[in-house]
């Protein structure tokens, strides 16, 4: 007779109808102020000419409403760059959705937080590429980047919007990860997200140049565990497990096509925001059809959907519906085939080829090559 | 942390912290940043009576009246259940 609230999981096995989504990460726009190195945006960033329009966002929300979704995080590149933001902010508090702001917080003057803030916004999730204002400054590409952001917290807190502080970790700001903590204390937040740098897309191309040392990983873990237990009550801590130094591989998205979908500044809607990275999956657009129909019936989203896809060792692994197999990115990048056991799971035949690739990268020396239109080549050019 | 209220405290969802239904699945849910959680039903019915205005003890003393039950022991559960949200930083007292 105690009472509990657990978190949510569709139940039952995975058959062929799959549960309603939780979440929908809508991407208003790739533009963004910031060139950060491990940017979870394509290689071939989409332009603002190809972006949806305001009336098309606000349909693809109601769609997600009627369709389930609870949360809606609102991405980018920068978010705030759409000048359109309150008016979609306000249909998404009208639907009754959760509302997210993932930003950057370089751009967003006090005046336009107040706007936000008034058309229903929720939540507001704050990046920072590092503790210290030069390493900020750096990772991120912007001078001044670091003040802008302490600057916007200190404003998302005076309007009393709780403040979640995220970072990407990677070797030049794992070892700041006490000092993140200790920022996000100072700034009010009353979550932090540490997540390890994931190795598609851009930081891919930057893996040499972002891969930490293995002792510095262990160290990170440690100190984020010590965290937790200090600052109960105080401080959410939730950290993403980095997948080169893992035994087993995350539950990536929680299963492919089970919780959320992702929807591209143009309209396209994927499991995941790397899913382009994987050819040949037939990815719908919310121009030419329904939220619904696509969640259920596109072919992107049923190529890897519950079990029946995984090879062996998945398909008969006891975990298979704990991790759904791990991550189909990360399969292609390292395994060349998006259907291959996720080698960061130890009995994946490439698990060791992983661990090598970690540690001869993390003792690699490489210049950052930032995200950017002009590194995607010309319109065109093939990815 | 919960074991240190008084019964005069006044617990209140978190700002960014909603309870509302949810027609596609059935039953209600409590939202919170990047938290979706399902609340049971004896857990659904404290939620309900969390509004910012009653207090822990008219909120135990309500529960106790409406499903007959031994106050000493929903007390227990209210406060484990209000601490773990509030260690969450989903519920917040006053």
């Amino acid at each position: 007779m105690t009472a509990a609230a657990r978190n949510t999981a569709p139940p039952g096995p995975a058959a062929e109808a799959p549960a309603p989504p939780l979440g929908l990460l809508a991407e208003l726009t790739h533009r963004c102020p910031l060139q950060c190195p491990y940017c979870s945006n394509p290689i071939a960033l989409e332009r603002r000419s190809a972006e949806l329009d305001t009336a098309t966002w606000q349909r693809v929300l109601s769609e997600a409403a009627a369709l389930g979704v609870l949360q809606l995080h609102l991405s980018g590149g920068e978010p705030t760059a759409r000048p359109d933001l309150p008016e979609i902010l306000r249909h998404a508090a009208a639907e009754g959705l959760y509302s997210n702001l993932i930003t950057a917080g370089v751009g967003v003057t006090p005046g336009r937080l107040e706007e936000l803030a008034a058309a229903g916004l929720d939540h507001v999730q704050l990046s920072f590429q590092g503790a210290l204002p030069d390493t900020t400054d750096r990772v991120s590409g912007l001078p001044g980047a670091h003040g802008r952001k302490r600057a916007f917290a200190a404003e998302v807190r005076r309007l009393g919007l709780p403040l979640t502080l995220n970072a990407v970790i990677h070797r030049a700001n794992i070892e700041e990860i006490p000092a993140l903590l200790e920022l996000a204390l100072e700034l009010g937040a009353g979550r932090v997200e540490i997540a390890h740098a994931q190795y598609y897309g851009w930081a891919l191309r930057n893996r040499a140049a972002l891969m930490p040392r293995r002792e510095q990983v262990l160290e990170a873990a440690r100190r984020v565990e010590e965290a937790r237990v200090r600052l109960k009550g105080r401080l959410v801590i939730d950290a993403v497990v980095p997948d080169y130094f893992a035994r087993r591989p995350k539950a990536c998205m929680n299963g492919w096509g089970r919780q959320s979908l992702n929807v591209t500044p143009s309209g396209r809607v994927l499991p995941c925001h790397a899913a382009e990275t994987i050819p040949g999956l037939e990815f719908w657009n919310v121009r030419d059809r329904g939220l619904a129909e696509i969640w259920y019936r596109s072919p992107a989203f049923q190529a890897f959907r519950g079990t029946a896809w995984m090879p062996e060792p998945c398909r008969s692994c006891e975990r298979r519906e704990i991790d759904w197999g791990g991550c189909r990115c990360q399969a292609l990048a390292i395994a060349g085939d998006a259907a291959a056991t996720d080698p960061a799971c130890e009995k994946s035949p490439l698990h060791s080829r992983l661990l090598e690739l970690a540690e001869s990268e993390s003792r690699a020396e490489q210049d950052y090559r930032y995200r950017g239109y002009a590194a995607a080549g010309p319109p065109g050019a093939p990815r | 942390m919960s074991a240190d209220w008084s019964g005069a405290v006044v617990p209140r969802l978190a700002r960014g912290t909603r309870l509302r239904q949810d027609p596609a699945r059935g039953g209600w849910v409590l939202l919170g940043p990047e938290r979706v959680l399902q609340p049971d039903p004896i857990a659904l019915e404290i939620l309900k009576r969390v509004d910012g205005h009653a207090s822990l003890e008219e909120i135990v003393t309500g529960l106790a009246r409406d499903f007959s039950g031994e106050p000493e022991r929903i007390e227990a559960d209210v406060r484990s259940f209000l601490g773990g949200l509030a260690e969450k930083g989903l519920v917040e007292v006053a």
